[in-house]
């Protein structure tokens, strides 16, 4: 059989394959992507909300997230599509003194890794959120370069400009099996077809444990649900991606932001956590999130909700991803995201790319050290 | 705003509602309505058509599904957007129009308690004819049953329709219109203790859960039902042409809610696309409220209605233009006219062959779509879960009785009811009235000058017979069928003119020779209004398709003695017409003749498809013809999907672009159902106690 060859298979072509497919795209390695779904971005990148923050507490995540901004900031102005950037900061908002405790712990760690984030006082969070409740507000902290954009448009324009540097797409092809030879994959097998390789890279999101078995072995990735939604568009009424990370009856942190076309977009952490990978929709998501949003908003009664949606969390057990290479000596992982798949795609498409061809840099070598499946999986996220 | 208000103050069947003149404002001027009515309506009888400006590209706004399902009637009422057609006028009321985006001011939200939990035996989705039908058979069988409407009345749209029902008066009121239907039906569930009616109260999502969340008048409600009656009915197919979203332009259905229900002259000069019977009808209801109705076009050779339909409004003198389409609706800001043009076999386009008249009004019927998106839904979640009517099949209201008739009884049976039996011709029964219009047979009426005797005027079979009921003689009987056969008349008739009235498609005359053999006398049912009438005047007599017969003088008229609303006009023809008088032309020729010239018509591709988001047919063939077949995927690209109406509109309109480029249905994948179903505030969902 005269089968189709790729120096590199990606799995799954959603917010980190299809960043992939370019990084290697543009390094003139011949790639196929293969989806499930009919097209780019259709699977749990779609369901993403569409922040964009490089404020995180680990320094691998860190120097993704500033990576992945800069893509997502000069997108437009490189490639000329529109993928609904909006620079409106990040900020976590504290009403209590606990809330407001950590975030003095964590903002110079953070501004030592050098993000541009704050502290900011009551008053201050009210010229930032105007019509935010003023009632037993302390202040917060605001980052000003974090961000936002829209999954759908940015994963097809990935998508595209992957084409246009001569990747190519299987879509609503399945992953059905992995041929070993000498500890090396060199078959990827769908429901349709099957394609011999020089490497694989599994991007398969809440799948990725699945594709794992397939080469042997065992990914600690294991999907989780979220729900969230949107509202018709109104004139602007704040910048920033506004986060509580305050617990509540049936839930942890919610968050929204006003989306580039004057959308509200939301979403909520389920407390305790929804194991699974089912996204039907649950009459609980509205009730749970709403009396909070309007409670730290409260002319959001006014504003219709149009659309709701659950998505798929690939959590693993410290909320980091993994990068790494394990298992056949061809096969790669870009697995884990834990719900921030779409703000640290692009960063981590390029250091996968450089992995795949031993081109690593210093950061790189931290970020994958950092991030490598043998780790001790035991440290716990300070902000999601 | 117009100094006088365009409401319609006479009409043949409807009469006015109790009404209290409440003032508000309209961008700051005062305003005069009727307290409670919809406030859209209210602008409409301001003459006000214009509602504010789309953000994207300051097109035109205005009333488009009249229904709440689109969001296009947004308005700022009391600093908040709302859906006008579903918020009731209030004295006071500041309304601003909405220009672009709104902007979301510092306002208390909806005053409503926090979600409640119910359980229910069986919910039914919607208060239309079947879902009425089958609240009545389970509330006989004391099964605990909820049914919800959106509107402030059961009834669903029969409470739009003036005109008589076919179909047998023993199995679904035949002869009786739809409006009376409603109260009887509406009267006979108040009775039932087990069913609770849930008026004003919007359908929101079905969820995984086995749940249905409804925005009730006082808060949000999840209700679990053990079984799911789907009877949400149908909605409007749309027809993408230049000018078919500008504020002017709406569905038929829409037309009837102003007109019918909410008795408001929203137009004066109309022109109908689509000739199935929901358009012929709204011709027929425009000439009641008092409109000029200038034409009508269908594409195919003959209208999909029934005859009967479009006969009588060709005999009031409605030009019915078959194997035409609509080319384009003019207009900057709102219809100023429309032009037509001839189609051939393919349904292209003749050049050569447009006409154009002046407007005010295009109404679209080109067919209707059942609203199965919470059935989808409850299937996906494993529900038990059926559905009724329209929802289930689109066909006449008599229909939509019968099935829900039938799935209430199967319903019972299923949650465990003993003694259930379905009579085994009920389902028969049903399956006939579904059916469209039948065979046609050739007219030849009686040539007989002498004594009494009805003319029948029918010559397609279509599922109607209580001409053969009504008959105190027994002298008419349909040939070969009980209900689908054509009637035939044989015997010696005492002129008691019941089966005149009865005729739900007005095809039924008297003729009179017994006084005068000369002038015989002429009794043809009449339903635009009597004051249209004047005695001893000189009118156009018109055969049963229209064409001009004569003149004739009126004699006089009377009310049809146990049929309300029905005038019976008497006319003193020419022996020689008598027998082939069917109507007479009420609307002048040289008024409703198209423009000489025909205007200019934009491009077929500058037509919008995605109305929320403003997107247009040729954006989309462009990525369609680039080779996109995910729905999901155009959505990303063109945002045609993404808008208020949650693309209820325009997927069945992408999937028709789809389908001119070649692409069959199996090589798309569809838009994915989300909740909500029907856009609704954050508030409703976080009230919060009284304490």
């Amino acid at each position: 059989m005269n089968r189709k060859y790729y120096d590199s298979i990606i799995i799954g072509a959603g917010s980190v394959g299809a960043p992939l497919a370019i990084s290697l795209a543009e390094k003139g390695i011949s790639v196929l992507c293969i989806d499930r779904a009919s097209s780019a971005g259709q699977g749990n990148n779609k369901c993403a909300i569409g922040g964009i923050r490089a404020t995180h507490s680990e320094p691998a995540k860190v120097a993704l997230g500033l990576r992945s901004l800069e893509i997502f900031r000069t997108w437009q102005e490189r490639y000329g599509d529109d993928i609904s950037w909006y620079q409106g900061g990040y900020t976590y908002v504290a009403y209590d003194e606990g809330t407001m405790n950590l975030f003095r712990g964590n903002v110079p760690l953070q501004q030592k890794a050098g993000l541009n984030i704050k502290l900011i006082d009551a008053p201050e969070m009210e010229n930032l959120v105007p019509g935010i409740n003023p009632e037993g507000l302390l202040g917060g902290t605001w980052s000003p370069f974090d961000g936002s954009s829209s999954p759908m448009q940015s994963c097809y324009a990935f998508g595209r400009r992957a084409e246009e540097l001569g990747a190519e797409f299987a879509f609503n092809e399945t992953v059905t099996g992995l041929k070993i030879y000498k500890n090396r994959i060199v078959t990827v097998t769908t429901d349709r077809d099957s394609y011999s390789c020089g490497s694989v890279v599994n991007c398969a999101g809440s799948f990725a444990a699945g594709v794992g078995e397939m080469a042997g072995i065992e990914l600690p990735v294991f999907p989780e649900s979220h729900e969230a939604g949107v509202t018709e568009p109104v004139e602007r009424l704040f910048d920033p991606m506004v986060v509580d990370i305050r617990k509540a009856p049936g839930s942890a942190n919610y968050y929204f932001y006003q989306h580039d076309t004057g959308q509200v977009v939301f979403c909520i952490t389920p407390d305790p956590p929804i194991p699974g990978t089912d996204t039907s929709e649950t009459s609980e998501f509205l009730p749970l999130v709403a009396p909070r949003m309007t409670g730290l908003y409260p002319r959001l009664a006014n504003l219709k909700v149009r659309r709701l949606w659950r998505g798929i969390y690939p959590m693993t057990p410290d909320g980091a991803p993994i990068l790494d290479r394990c298992g056949p000596d061809n096969h790669y992982v870009a697995v884990g995201m834990c719900g921030q798949g779409f703000m640290l795609g692009p960063g981590i498409g390029e250091v996968m790319a450089r992995f795949l061809t031993d081109e690593v840099n210093e950061t790189d070598r931290l970020v994958l050290s950092e991030l490598r499946l043998d780790r001790q999986f035991t440290s716990e996220e300070a902000l999601k | 705003m117009s100094s006088q208000e365009e409401r319609i103050t006479r009409h043949p069947v409807l009469e006015e509602h109790g009404i209290r003149k409440v003032e508000f404002t309209f961008n700051g001027k005062p305003a005069v309505g009727v307290e409670g009515e919809a406030a859209s309506s209210a602008l409409f009888a301001m003459g006000i058509h214009v509602f504010g400006h789309h953000h994207t590209d300051s097109s035109a706004q205005g009333m488009f599904c009249a229904n709440g399902q689109c969001s296009q009637c947004t308005l700022l009422i009391d600093g908040i957007p709302r859906k006008s057609c579903i918020v009731p006028l209030e004295a006071g009321m500041q309304i601003e129009s909405l220009e672009g985006l709104p902007e979301l001011r510092d306002l208390p939200g909806p005053d409503v308690r926090p979600p409640l939990r119910t359980d229910t035996g069986v919910l039914i989705l919607g208060g239309g004819p079947s879902g009425m039908a089958a609240a009545i058979e389970l509330g006989k069988k004391g099964i605990d049953t909820i049914i919800v409407d959106d509107k402030d009345r059961l009834g669903g749209k029969l409470v739009l329709q003036t005109h008589k029902f076919f179909g047998s008066v023993a199995d679904c009121h035949a002869g009786t219109r739809g409006i009376h239907i409603a109260l009887l039906l509406a009267d006979e569930i108040e009775k039932l203790e087990s069913v609770d009616v849930w008026l004003d109260s919007i359908v929101l999502g079905v969820f995984s859960d086995g749940t249905v969340g409804i925005r009730c008048v006082d808060g949000y409600r999840i209700v679990k039902p053990e079984y799911l009656l789907i009877a949400t009915g149908a909605r409007e197919k749309s027809l993408p042409f230049p000018g078919s979203t500008l504020p002017g332009a709406y569905g038929a259905g829409a037309f009837q809610t102003l007109v019918n229900r909410d008795l408001v002259r929203c137009a004066e000069r109309i022109f109908i696309v689509g000739g199935g019977n929901v358009g012929l009808i709204a011709a027929y209801h425009a000439l009641q409220a008092g409109m000029t109705v200038v034409g009508l076009a269908e594409a195919l050779p003959v209208c999909g209605g029934y005859k009967v339909h479009a006969d009588k409004i060709k005999r009031l003198g409605v030009p019915v233009f078959t194997r035409h389409t609509v080319l384009a609706a003019h207009g900057s800001e709102k219809v100023e006219a429309v032009t037509i043009a001839e189609v051939d076999d393919s349904f292209t386009p003749l050049p050569g062959t447009e006409k154009s008249w002046k407007v005010d009004t295009v109404l679209v019927a080109v067919g209707l779509n059942p609203v199965d998106e919470f059935h989808r839904k409850a299937s996906q979640f494993g529900m038990k879960t059926m559905m009724a009517g329209d929802a289930e099949e689109i066909a006449e209201a008599s229909a939509a009785m019968f099935s829900g008739k039938i799935q209430g009884l199967q319903i019972a049976r299923e949650l465990g009811v003993e003694d259930i039996s379905i009579p085994s011709d009920l389902h028969e029964k049903a399956e006939v009235l579904k059916s469209p219009g039948g065979e046609l047979f050739p007219y030849d009426p009686p040539d007989i000058r002498e004594g009494v005797f009805p003319v029948l005027h029918c010559m397609q079979e279509i599922p109607c017979n209580p001409c053969m009921t009504c008959c105190p003689k027994d002298l008419i009987d349909t040939s070969g069928h009980p209900i689908m056969g054509l009637p035939e008349f044989h015997g010696s008739c005492v002129g008691c003119e019941k089966c005149v009235a009865v005729c739900p498609g007005l095809a039924v005359t008297l003729v009179d020779f017994r006084e005068s053999s000369e002038r015989p006398l002429v009794t043809i049912p009449f339903e635009l209004g009597e004051w249209l009438l004047e005695k001893g005047s000189e009118v156009t007599v018109t055969g049963w398709e229209g064409s001009v017969l004569g003149k004739a003088v009126i004699a006089g008229w009377k009310k049809a003695a146990g049929f309300p609303h029905t005038t019976l006009l008497k006319l003193e023809t020419p022996a020689d017409i008598a027998c082939r008088t069917a109507g007479i032309l009420i609307q002048d020729p040289e008024e409703i003749a198209p423009l000489e010239e025909p205007l200019e018509v934009p491009l077929p591709d500058d037509a919008i498809i995605c109305r929320c988001e403003r997107v247009s047919a040729g954006e989309i063939r462009r990525h369609i013809r680039s080779g996109i077949r995910d729905m999901n995927h155009l959505k990303a690209i063109t945002r045609a999907g993404f808008g208020a109406c949650g693309g209820k509109t325009c997927a069945a309109l992408i999937e028709r672009i789809c389908s001119e480029e070649g692409i069959g249905g199996r090589e798309i994948t569809d838009f994915t159902d989300r909740p909500l179903f029907a856009e609704t505030e954050l508030g409703w969902f976080s009230g919060a106690d009284d304490e």
